[in-house]
């Protein structure tokens, strides 16, 4: 992400059927939409801006594993090796009183692990300030965003054109 | 746009919501100036959290002495309210994840407020472990990190260190899960706010913005730890219940507990849940996202879920009489008709017989009785605990150690107070962050695929609209 400031030219919309159908034109005179903002997730939205599938549920597999062997085989190396003792004349290795511990590691490092993976690749966290477009993104208004850093006229009138075609509410550009 | 009201579906939100508005009726509470009603709230629960403190702090100057338990009864009144608080604290992610899996979507509703309440519930609960250590200082023993004992590691055998993997596991896990979902959330807040409100909302959005992506790895992840969740909600009370079902204490030892448990879990949980709701909804006015829809969706859990802990009830008696065991069969008539068969009675009757009234649709609906009968259900499930472990190790095996077992005041305080932790949490987490989940409920606004086109759609989208039928 580079830290210069670009221009943005942005539409709102007042309902998400407007704005997938405004991708959908988009798409169709092949114009590159920047990024897209909604108050909520928006179903049928992803396909259509080309969004691979999140991989973000593969991670969670590698971590969930990650935890299962650190518990299993930690428990094992205390139980057999480091420290062996006799608990009710079971066997040093009893492997099913380690499965509790090793289920709740499993989902501990599964879901601890997904959770900072997600606030990491999406740039999030605390204290982390993203200049937004306009404050009622986040409320009711659906926002599709182009970049028009250096842009011609001629594109520019493009998407003001697009924008109005497809029923916009407001049009605006912000430089952040 | 206005939601079109469905002429077959009940509709989720009622009032016929703009979203617009559902931002201004979810996130208002928290910009206005707290109601008279939430600062007499907030003062009752705050004494309760100053005498918490008090019977804690009582308890470890003093030693637990202090609680009259004796060498026959070790475990009363605290480990009861630590079972009763993690099983008040397994209807959230219940809700929220279980619920999720299901695509019942009604849930939305009623998740935010109910995970809160869960990780508070959570919270409380933790307080009696620790405390009943005696020793609190040495708490940190319970976690295998390396020492120069050795190193002496715990014992991985222990259902009570699975309690401990257990109960952290599911704190760490629900308040990532609640709070995540809080993100989008305080975004809405904080672009309504100005000054200093909007700088510390912008710290606890973590910067969102909105972004599709985002979006979509917001819902990837809520899907997964959704997933995760529900096996894990499911394996805290089973764990629980090994506490006892793995020792070899008559009344204990039986393979019926962990279903059993996880089912009194859920029952108690709903009814807490619906407590909260009821007065959440009315203090905030906030009837038409938590709907009477929801309170009898509840309501029919709740049903559901105190028969199964009434049948448990009875085929523990039946098990115990048909094992040809006398110790097992002692401790059940001992249960039912002993000293403690008082307690047995308040369980029967508030836990099993009083549901049953849920099978009247019109009782269903009904606010004042759910929330009466939610109270019922949190007196009886306490009951539950308290017959489990007080009445069975009232009378062991051995009959010149039989012992009574009556409170003090200590610890009837720091039940109290553990009320008035809990409140307290939950008062303030009403004044911070939206009690409904803003973005989710948006998402079903329409519930059906006609509702799907704006007021204007007509004019522009009409061609589309026929074709798509």
């Amino acid at each position: 992400m580079s830290n210069q400031k670009k221009d943005i030219l942005y539409g709102l919309y007042n309902d998400e059927e407007y704005l997938l159908k405004a991708v959908d034109h988009a798409n169709a005179e092949g114009l590159e939409i920047t990024e897209v903002f909604t108050p909520f997730p928006v179903h049928g939205l992803d396909p259509k801006l080309g969004f691979a599938e999140s991989r973000l549920h593969i991670t969670g597999f590698v971590y969930g594993m990650l935890g299962t062997l650190t518990a299993f085989l930690f428990m094992t190396w205390v139980f057999t090796r480091d420290w062996p003792i006799i608990f009710g004349g079971k066997p040093y290795f009893s492997a099913p009183a380690f499965i509790p511990i090793t289920f709740e590691l499993t989902v501990l490092f599964a879901a601890v692990g997904m959770v900072v993976t997600f606030y990491i690749i999406c740039g999030l966290g605390p204290g982390v300030t993203i200049p937004t477009l306009d404050d009622r993104i986040t409320d009711d208004k659906f926002c599709i965003a182009f970049d028009v850093t250096n842009a011609e006229e001629s594109l520019t009138d493009k998407l003001k054109g697009f924008f109005s075609q497809t029923g916009a509410e407001e049009v605006n550009t912000k430089n952040i | 746009m206005s939601a079109v009201v469905s002429p077959i579906r009940e509709p989720l939100v009622t009032g016929g919501k703009t979203y617009h508005q559902i931002t201004e009726d979810i996130c208002s509470p928290t910009e206005r100036t707290p109601s008279a009603a939430w600062v007499l709230a907030f003062i009752v629960a705050v004494t309760g959290l100053a005498l918490f403190v008090f019977g804690v702090a009582w308890t470890i100057w003093q030693g637990i002495g202090t609680w009259d338990l004796n060498r026959t009864i070790g475990w009363s009144w605290d480990i009861t309210n630590f079972v009763w608080w993690v099983g008040i604290g397994h209807a959230g992610t219940l809700i929220s994840a279980i619920l999720l899996l299901f695509r019942q979507r009604w849930r939305t509703g009623v998740n935010r407020a109910a995970e809160a309440m869960t990780i508070f519930a959570v919270i409380c609960a933790g307080q009696f472990p620790l405390i009943h250590m005696g020793r609190i200082w040495l708490a940190f023993f319970i976690f295998p990190y390396p020492n120069t004992r050795g190193p002496l590691w715990v014992n991985f055998n222990s259902p009570l260190l699975w309690d401990v993997f257990a109960i952290s596991t599911y704190f760490t896990v629900s308040l990532l899960f609640w709070y995540t979902g809080l993100v989008p959330d305080f975004a809405t807040v904080r672009d309504r706010a100005k000054g200093i409100r909007r700088k510390l909302y912008n710290f606890l959005s973590f910067g969102w913005t909105g972004s599709a992506k985002h979006w979509q790895r917001w819902e990837a992840l809520s899907l997964v730890l959704a997933g995760l969740a529900t096996p894990l909600v499911l394996s805290v009370h089973t764990i629980v219940s090994f506490d006892f079902a793995t020792s070899v204490i008559p009344g204990w030892h039986t393979t019926i507990f962990p279903p059993y448990f996880v089912a009194g879990a859920i029952f108690s949980g709903f009814a807490m849940v619906q407590t909260l709701m009821i007065m959440t909804r009315k203090i905030l006015k906030l009837e038409d996202y938590i709907t009477l829809e929801h309170i009898e969706s509840m309501n029919k859990v709740i049903l559901a879920t105190g028969t199964i802990v009434g049948v448990a009830y009875l085929t523990e008696l039946f098990i115990a009489w048909y094992s040809g065991y006398i110790y097992e069969q002692f401790a059940f008539y001992n249960r039912v008709l002993g000293p403690y068969y008082w307690s047995y009675i308040g369980m029967m009757s508030c836990n099993v017989l009083s549901p049953q009234i849920f099978w009247w649709k019109s009782l269903r609906r009904n606010v004042f009785v759910t929330f009466v009968m939610s109270i019922f259900v949190n007196i009886g499930m306490w009951f539950e605990r308290f017959v489990i472990i007080a009445t069975t190790l009232a009378r062991d095996y051995l009959p010149s150690s039989w012992s009574y077992y009556v409170p003090t005041w200590v610890e009837i305080i720091i039940f109290i107070g553990s009320l008035g932790l809990f409140f307290t949490l939950y008062l303030i987490f009403v004044r911070v962050a939206p009690v409904v989940a803003v973005a989710e409920v948006k998402s079903i606004l329409k519930a059906g695929g006609d509702q799907y086109i704006g007021p204007n759609a007509n004019k522009t989208h009409h061609g589309s609209k026929e074709a798509a039928h």
